[in-house]
């Protein structure tokens, strides 16, 4: 299996996608936000049909529209425009209208689409799997840098806003990870399923750790294996990666629910 | 003595014409213990958020020592517990993880805690009687242990000003007593201001200094032993001796 190129590059853009996805992911369960991976991923779908229509990377537009979808839900939420899953509805649905009115303006509604909404993992490149690896680092170095602060204010926002930690920047800085890892995702997962591979992981992981902290690192561990185990699995069934992975976690999320149910008898 | 806190003529509506709180004074000196109580929807909530600078009063002033409360500099110097406080998330969070996010203000927000942090949050944690379940999950512990915990997570940013809005919602009896009595003990020991608001106070009746009651203006302020004989809570019977 990697003997194959094409195998070699999906395996290493999956791991870094399986560990980047939860450990993002953790913090937006903690805060019940996690849905809005799915919200920052349908307005990364109005860029990537931006980036059709004007001739430029999608890749590269997505994450600009899922940058500014991630912040605009939280300005949304922040200034009381709209309640949290208000702010998540209004960012959703017109970033799906708009999507689907520029990708028809570009005349491109046809299976070319698919590779965003479902994900193309064995026709990524050498320079993607760069970009990716690049990101996701990057993405990793902040969130440990920031463990601390993300996790006090999952725990207790009021109690950290009160005692002047900047919270409106916290949230913001938690929004453009959630967006990077959006764009990063679309390649592996696919816009509609890369929610998935934030959420799954953390829920399986929840049920079996002891702290947040293990909590947090069994997410990535449960993420990144899924991610493995959802590629050897789709080479030897001949079947879409995106959706073979998502069904490892989700598969994943059933065993460690079994686990608990049984360990607590 | 300073002031930590001080409303003057303080009036609060979140709708025009409509008035949860109206001109309210109120002062609490530095280290004092003060119950602030009053009924379900007699403005007590707001009267925090008012003294915590979470909202501005229509009208009036509010100042925490010294400083306008919604532009306060020193922040770190605020503990509080909020109504209901409970875990965010799911994940089981040990109880030294939630006091250690007591230490975010005050020990930055980038990178680990430092040593002299971890030993501020492990003697938090002692105080409040929980070095024995430090590691434990919080929601294995009982009502009363958790609301400890989160006291715990105030006590371990070295607050000035602890307050509590209705930090006994929710357990038993015997832990508000217990509850009452920490916090008379930390009163005491490290000579914090303590404002403690709820709709009943008859577990901290014995050891507050002053007793405030609250309905929308303040109706009695002064020593607990000064408020008529009905006004005092049956439950806790001990507190009139």
């Amino acid at each position: 299996m990697l003997d194959t190129e094409f195998m070699r590059l999906a395996f290493g853009a999956g791991a870094v996608v399986g560990v980047l996805a939860p450990a993002v992911g953790f913090f937006l369960v903690q805060r019940r936000q996690s849905l809005i991976g799915d919200g920052i991923g349908h307005v990364a779908f109005a860029g990537v049909a931006a980036g059709i229509l004007l001739d430029v990377s999608p890749v590269l537009t997505a994450l600009v529209a899922a940058i500014a979808g991630g912040v605009a839900i939280e300005l949304l939420r922040s200034r009381g425009v709209a309640a949290g899953d208000q702010a998540l509805a209004l960012v959703f649905y017109t970033g799906i209208a708009l999507g689907v009115v520029l990708v028809s303006a570009a005349g491109a509604l046809d299976v070319g689409l698919f590779q965003y909404l479902f994900g193309s993992i064995l026709t990524i490149t050498r320079t993607d799997v760069a970009v990716i690896a690049t990101l996701g680092a990057v993405g990793l170095g902040v969130i440990a840098l920031l463990y601390r602060t993300l996790a006090g204010v999952a725990i207790d926002e009021e109690g950290a806003q009160v005692a002047g930690v900047p919270i409106g920047a916290v949230n913001v800085a938690l929004g453009a990870l959630a967006a990077v890892t959006v764009a990063l995702s679309m390649r592996v997962v696919g816009i509609l399923l890369v929610a998935a591979l934030m959420v799954l992981p953390v829920s399986a992981a929840t049920r079996l750790a002891w702290s947040m902290r293990s909590t947090f690192f069994l997410s990535m561990a449960i993420g990144l294996a899924s991610a493995l185990a959802g590629l050897t699995i789709s080479y030897y069934a001949d079947a879409p990666p995106g959706g073979t992975i998502v069904l490892v976690a989700a598969g994943a999320f059933g065993l460690a629910a079994l686990g608990r149910a049984f360990a607590g008898r | 003595m300073s002031l930590a806190v001080e409303l003057e003529s303080v009036s609060f509506g979140y709708r025009a014409g409509q008035r949860v709180l109206d001109e309210v004074d109120l002062g609490i000196g530095e280290g004092e213990f003060v119950a602030v109580a009053g009924p379900n929807g007699g403005g007590k909530t707001t009267l925090v958020r008012i003294v915590l600078g979470l909202e501005r009063p229509v009208q009036g002033t509010a100042l925490l020592f010294g400083e306008p409360a919604h532009r306060f500099s020193r922040r770190r110097v605020l503990g509080y517990l909020a109504q209901r406080s409970e875990l965010g998330g799911d994940a089981p969070a040990t109880v030294r993880e939630v006091v250690s996010a007591g230490r975010l203000a005050a020990g930055g927000l980038l990178g680990p805690l430092r040593r002299r942090d971890r030993e501020l949050v492990a003697e938090a944690i002692a105080r409040v009687g929980l070095r024995d379940v430090a590691d434990v999950p919080l929601r294995t512990l009982s009502g009363g242990q958790q609301q400890r915990a989160f006291i715990a997570k105030a006590l371990a940013g070295e607050p000035a000003l602890l307050v509590l809005d209705e930090p006994t919602t929710g357990v038993d009896a015997e832990s508000q007593e217990s509850l009452a009595a920490l916090l008379d003990t930390l009163h005491t020991d490290l000579g914090v201001t303590i404002l403690y608001v709820s709709h009943e106070f008859g577990a901290v009746e014995r050891f507050v200094q002053r007793l405030v009651l609250v309905r929308r203006t303040v109706v009695f302020d002064g020593p607990p032993g000064d408020l008529p004989g009905l006004w005092h809570d049956p439950s806790h019977t001990h507190a009139r001796h």
